[in-house]
């Protein structure tokens, strides 16, 4: 899981996502599921690019300030009767709500989606310490029952068909008759509605993620259409946030700007059911709520972001859209990045967190074809963060001699006849997924990432392109 | 050093800064005190009944059902309507709005449960705050007179929203939420609902009723001329 991160073997995570059925089946719904809704819901939006320029200044905007709105946002929480509880560590943040569980006592936490909560691997410490975790997002819920990380950020059980949920409920829910029929998604759907109300009432402690923290008035928001997330920091007594520190911004307009592109880029919709404004605990007027109200920030390597190659990075608004146009991330699912940040996005941020040392592959998991950066709401420059990468691991010397040269994703094989001939049938299963949609084999710039990293010695035996179409007329292949 | 000295002093050096330029401290300040509205959105900048189309258009787009009203007086009895037509208990959760406590209850069949909700209730109403006409998002605020709960919890989620109440985009909701509660100062949760509770986890495909209501149904009360 995601204490273990499998990151370094990337490409053999890429090989057995290639030859698994069941995810090749569910990747396809990645597609039909994101791609036109978005691109549908964006032309219905004239200033849609135009905010997207907005998102992007606001983020740099509130990054270049990062000290002074942090200062400003706890200022506002502590005003509203919150607390704010600095971690630099993952290691920090979990003893932190680890701590908090245990002075009230906590048997169990509810939780809404949160990929800070991956990030730090919080489960896992809250069962040691004796806590019993419940994730209430349904995805995150059907992956926490079978022990797995999520494969998307904003749809964590994609690599899953109803049929595996379908018997990972029959294995679980043991208290529910066994001849009950759930051929249904949405029988489904109202199983994990009842089995999880009963949770939800019965918690001591809700835990949910921020998508945004707001300076002018203290305010964490979440983000949600199923109201998991809601009903997590509603009912229990205590609500802890957890939250990276780049989830700043000045003021509710300006978090208003960036909702208009949030939905649409993530999910294809106008906006997403629920947005929720939480400004610290339940008040003297109040008649439900937390009657306390927490926020653990969390900084793990990213101050360190700020001013580098990488501070475009910590515009992430986590929408996904990046991976839900990656050809690669089609191809092969998000397990095989390893960790828990999947895709162009991933490829990114997962060396700046985990070093670059295990998950220096990733960024060369890439065709530099362009997509993720042509959507991306806040406009980072994915593909050139992923060169600056692998440049970065070039120079580090952390790479076999072999993968020097950039591409090595591609190149590997190309430059090893022999492998390449072991290996070929399932390079050939990712060119043939890759070229399942229309056009993706014309937008494979295989020749443009090598012309970007001309400065480095040019492989022997031609691109991969010429190899293959060689192969392909000796008959070798396909 | 504490981790709150430490993360500060890290971000000040990567940012080559000491935080106590004026020029920075000013735009913070600025930024904050003025609040500037952004791009605008064309969609919504229309004439009055022009946004309140929009907001019907959209929250029904949004799969969200919708009803008007001629008059506040008449909510109770498009209340049982809709529990009759819906096939469900002649009960409702209501939290101590006095809006909705004044009313005429009495002429229906309706029993009337006060307070939060405990999770065992069909059907919930609430008095909304306000109603964004750019993507017919409900904006709900917590209090005593309208809990929390009772946008969450129930199976059928009703809202009465008042036609007065609708504004154009977000920013001039939060302007008439700046006036009611002052700058700087948030109710303790706002909520902006846009539709029925939904899932797309299983397969991607979207299903109503995850763990929210199922149905949201809003009684929109027109204004009077
Ligand atoms: S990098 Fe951009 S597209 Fe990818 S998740 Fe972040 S904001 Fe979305």
């Amino acid at each position: 899981m995601t204490a273990h991160p499998t990151t370094s073997r990337f490409k053999d995570n890429a090989h057995e996502a290639l030859g698994d059925d069941q995810l090749q089946k569910a990747m396809l719904n990645v597609r039909a599921g994101f791609i036109d809704k978005r691109a549908a819901v964006a032309a219905k939006l004239p200033e849609f690019e135009a905010l997207r320029d907005s998102a992007r200044d606001i983020k740099n905007h509130t990054l270049a300030h990062l000290d002074l709105y942090l200062e400003r946002y706890e200022q506002k929480v502590i005003e509203a009767g919150g607390h704010v509880h600095w971690a630099r560590t993952a290691e920090e943040a979990r003893q932190i709500i680890i701590d908090l569980c245990q002075k009230s006592d906590a048997k169990i936490v509810t939780k809404g989606k949160s990929m800070i909560s991956e990030e730090i691997a919080l489960n896992a410490a809250l069962s040691k310490a004796g806590i019993t975790p419940v994730e209430t997002d349904l995805g995150e819920y059907i992956i926490q029952l079978r022990d797995e990380a999520p494969s998307h950020i904003i749809a964590p059980a994609v690599h899953l068909n109803a049929s595996q949920v379908e018997s990972d409920f029959r294995r679980v829910h043991t208290h529910l008759d066994a001849d009950r029929d759930l051929q249904e998604p949405v029988q489904l759907l109202t199983e994990a509605r009842q089995v999880l109300r009963d949770r939800f009432l019965s918690a001591d402690i809700g835990i949910t993620g921020a998508n945004f923290l707001v300076a002018e008035t203290g305010s964490s928001i979440i983000v949600t259409n199923e109201g998991n997330g809601d009903l997590t920091q509603t009912l229990p007594k205590t609500h802890i946030v957890i939250a990276s520190i780049e989830k700043l911004v000045p003021t509710l307009e300006d978090v208003s700007q960036i909702l208009r592109v949030l939905a649409r880029s993530a999910t294809g919709q106008e906006m997403s059911v629920y947005t929720t404004f939480s400004t610290g605990p339940r008040r003297a007027t109040d008649v439900d709520g937390p009657e306390n109200y927490h926020v653990v920030l969390l900084d793990n390597g990213r101050s360190s972001m700020l001013g580098t190659d990488f501070q475009d990075m910590l515009r992430c608004i986590r929408c996904g859209a990046c991976m839900n146009h990656c050809p690669v991330y089609h191809a092969v699912g998000g397990h095989a990045y390893g960790w828990v940040y999947p895709g162009p996005m991933g490829a990114v941020l997962t060396p700046t967190l985990l070093g670059v040392d295990k998950a220096g592959h990733l960024p060369n998991a890439s065709t530099f074809c362009g997509r993720c950066e042509s959507v991306c709401p806040v406009r980072i420059p994915l593909p050139k963060m992923m060169r600056h990468w692998r440049e970065a691991e070039f120079s580090r010397h952390l790479t076999p001699a072999t993968q020097r040269f950039g591409l090595a994703f591609w190149a590997f094989f190309a430059k090893r006849p022999a492998l390449y001939k072991n290996l070929t049938p399932w390079l050939m299963s990712l060119m043939h997924l890759l070229g399942r949609d229309k056009g993706y084999l014309r937008a494979l710039p295989l020749a443009s990432g090598w012309t970007d990293s001309r400065d480095f010695p040019t492989p022997q035996g031609g691109t991969f392109q010429s190899l293959y179409r060689k192969q392909k007329s000796n008959g070798r292949a396909a | 050093m504490s981790a709150r000295a430490d993360i500060l002093s890290n971000i000040r050096r990567s940012l080559g800064v000491t935080g106590e330029e004026a020029p920075r401290l000013t735009n913070v300040e600025q930024r904050i005190s003025t609040a500037p509205r952004g791009l605008s959105v064309g969609r919504s900048q229309l004439p009055r009944q022009g946004q309140i189309d929009l907001f019907k258009q959209q929250a029904e787009s949004a799969l969200a059902s919708l009803t008007e009203l001629d008059s506040y007086e008449a909510v109770p009895a498009a209340v049982a309507d809709y529990l009759r037509s819906n096939n469900l208990p002649a009960a409702l959760r209501i939290g101590h709005d006095p809006r909705l406590d004044g009313l005429d209850w009495g002429s229906t069949a309706i029993d009337l449960l006060h307070g939060p909700s405990d999770g065992q209730d069909m059907a919930g109403l609430n008095h909304a705050f306000s109603g964004v006409a750019e993507t017919g998002t409900l904006v709900m605020t917590a209090s005593a007179e309208n809990p929390t709960t009772i946008n969450f919890l129930p199976d059928y989620a009703l809202v009465v929203l008042h036609e007065k109440d609708i504004t154009g985009d977000y920013e001039s909701m939060w302007a008439n939420l700046r006036q009611t509660y002052g700058k700087g100062t948030m109710p303790r949760v706002v909520n902006w609902v846009t539709g029925p509770s939904r899932s797309g986890d299983i397969e991607q495909v979207i299903l109503l009723g995850a763990h929210g209501p199922r149905r949201l149904h809003i009684l929109m009360i027109k204004e009077q001329d």
